[in-house]
């Protein structure tokens, strides 16, 4: 945990500052002991001094607990319905793994949860935590100038680029998560509203209630934000094929020669397509492309 | 209220931290306050209700911007992202100064989110002082930094926090937040006089005060701010404000936080050492 020469190390350098701030930034990282204390191999009175009160080690382990207090306190404001479904032990746990393996790499928390639906393993979890990432997202990011139905008409569709707001997400989930959030706020009122993503810091913790059930179902949806709301939204397959190519920089007619390749011949896709573009466009979905289109 | 070079010549009262749960009676209600204090990390993002928010606060209130990432004491360089989004921000709300920590808080690529306290040596505060300097010069912004409260400190101390406070600032000729519940907090911990440190700093460099309530516990104060302002830290803001002169001051409230106006009332207190000086 710290390096047998520490005791007696003088500052000199930049170097010996950054070596004095990894050893304790190592000794506060490490999980906390079953009793939420330092953990036994921190080496504190290596580089702490003790008081009349307290030890090095005391004196440590009060950082270390504001380290992991707030983080944790951050994932459980960010996932509501991961920890619902489950549970709030096994959350707390998988919390703790996760930030032993990812500690925060950003000065801005609200990226702390980024790398949590890929570290689970549980596919009906990791939807959950997809969605609820997705809205994270949602609510933080830009909402551009819109473009209106006119801006488009008369547009050559083999050359026409559209860009989507940045703020809309597009998840393909094996889970019907939009309906379980959607449930789960009926049952209370402590899930993410609309209004607002501070973290509180008073959570409600250990309160017990009726959990609905996660069914399994393929499902494509998008998550939007409207006047500082966020909105579920079901796409049909080709809906959702349609805008993720435009996403991806495909121009109009080669998103929709991608979306309907395997299209039933039943449709008349001419109709809906329409339809879903006068929709897409008065919600203000799309805006003009970004140089550097996400792949 | 004294004007200076650091707190951009500007003349600030009594003001409140902008916090969530007072957004509405706010935007709504509209009460009479000199200023806020946003955190400036709250409203580094690319859209949505925090920014629509802050605009409508802009079109009634100063605010001014107070950071806890900047991390002027880490050993690694500064980060660019986070400084350009602060310029970015700096410029829409038109801040006369912005306030960070004395305090590092990230290395290696990981980070705290915590206000970590410095070793105290000359070494570090030349360091330090050379990223104040570099942040003001990319931001073009007066920079004051706040003292932080403590609960451990470091074998390789050559001096007390306050020396250390004053070769920082000196070396990078920016001002001080100076946070007179942080005094009063690591003054407990620690076992220092909180007057002395009180009496050491530069006073005319102090550009903003803070004020704050604390949770004491067995062995230690934690500095939590979820308390009024207790009688103590109220001793040591009258004689900052005897040493300093009448100083744009701000509450801090961030936890188990009431109502606009009970958090405002227990801010307003502050004008009674206020006009006492300038009666005095």
């Amino acid at each position: 945990m710290s390096t047998p020469t520490l005791k007696k190390m003088r500052l000199t350098s930049t170097a010996d500052l950054q070596q004095l701030q990894r050893t304790m930034a190592d000794a506060l990282m490490q999980p906390l002991t079953r009793k939420d204390g330092l953990s036994p191999e921190v080496r504190a009175e290596e580089f702490i001094t003790p008081n009349d009160r307290l030890s090095a080690s005391q004196r440590l382990e009060i950082y270390a607990r504001q380290y992991w207090f707030r983080l944790l306190d951050c994932l459980h404001d960010e996932y509501p319905a991961l920890r619902a479904h489950l549970g709030q032990r096994r959350f707390h746990q998988t919390c703790r793994d996760y930030l032993a393996e990812h500690p925060s790499s950003s000065w801005t928390l609200s990226q702390l949860g980024s790398r949590l639906p890929e570290f689970l393993q549980d596919d009906a979890a990791r939807d959950v935590a997809r969605v609820e990432w997705a809205q994270s997202q949602a609510f933080e990011e830009a909402w551009k100038k819109p473009l209106l139905i006119d801006d488009l008409l008369g547009r050559d569709p083999a050359s026409l680029r559209l860009g989507l707001q940045p703020c809309v997400m597009l998840l393909q989930l094996g889970h019907a998560v939009d309906q379980f959030i959607t449930a789960l706020k009926m049952g209370e009122t402590e899930l993410r509203g609309g209004a607002s993503q501070a973290h509180s810091g008073a959570s409600a913790r250990g309160r017990v209630r009726r959990v609905p059930r996660l069914k399994r179902e393929s499902v494509h949806i998008v998550i939007h934000r409207h006047d500082n709301r966020l909105y579920f939204k079901r796409l049909d397959r080709e809906a959702h094929l349609l805008l993720s190519a435009l996403r991806a920089g495909m121009t109009l007619a080669e998103a929709v020669e991608a979306a309907l390749a395997d299209a039933s011949p039943d449709k008349d896709w001419s109709a809906l397509i329409r339809d879903w573009f006068c929709e897409w466009s008065a919600l203000g979905w799309f805006c003009h492309p970004s140089k550097n289109p996400p792949n | 209220m004294p004007a200076n070079p650091h707190n951009g010549h500007s003349d600030l009262g009594i003001g409140l931290g902008l916090r969530v749960p007072h957004y509405r009676h706010i935007l709504e209600q509209k009460p009479v306050c000199d200023w806020f204090e946003i955190i400036s990390e709250n409203f580094m993002v690319e859209g949505g209700r925090p920014l629509e928010v802050l605009d409508s606060i802009l079109e009634q209130y100063r605010v001014v911007q107070h950071g806890v990432s900047m991390y002027f004491g880490n050993a690694e360089p500064l980060n660019r992202d986070h400084l350009k989004k602060l310029k970015r921000l700096a410029k829409r709300t038109n801040t006369p100064w912005l306030s960070d920590h004395l305090c590092w808080g990230s290395v290696g690529g990981r980070c705290s989110h915590d206000l970590l306290p410095m070793p105290y040596t000359m070494g570090v505060a030349r360091h330090t002082a050379q990223k104040i300097k570099q942040a003001r010069d990319y931001l073009e912004v007066p920079i004051c930094v706040e003292n932080v409260s403590s609960y451990a400190e470091f074998r390789q101390n050559e001096m007390t926090e306050w020396e250390f406070l004053c070769e920082v600032v000196e070396q990078a000729d920016c001002g001080i937040l100076l946070d007179v519940n942080n005094i009063y907090v690591s003054s407990e911990n620690h076992g220092f006089d909180p007057h002395e440190y009180l009496r050491a700093v530069p006073h005319h460099r102090v550009g903003q005060i803070h004020i704050a309530g604390h949770s004491r516990l067995d062995h230690v104060i934690l500095d939590t701010h979820d308390h009024p302002v207790p009688d103590p830290v109220w001793g040591l803001y009258a004689e900052a404000i005897q040493l300093c002169g009448n100083t744009a001051t701000l509450l801090e409230w961030d936890d188990r936080i009431p109502s606009f106006d009970e958090v405002h009332a227990e801010a307003l207190k502050a004008n009674r050492y206020l006009h006492e000086h300038a009666h005095a």
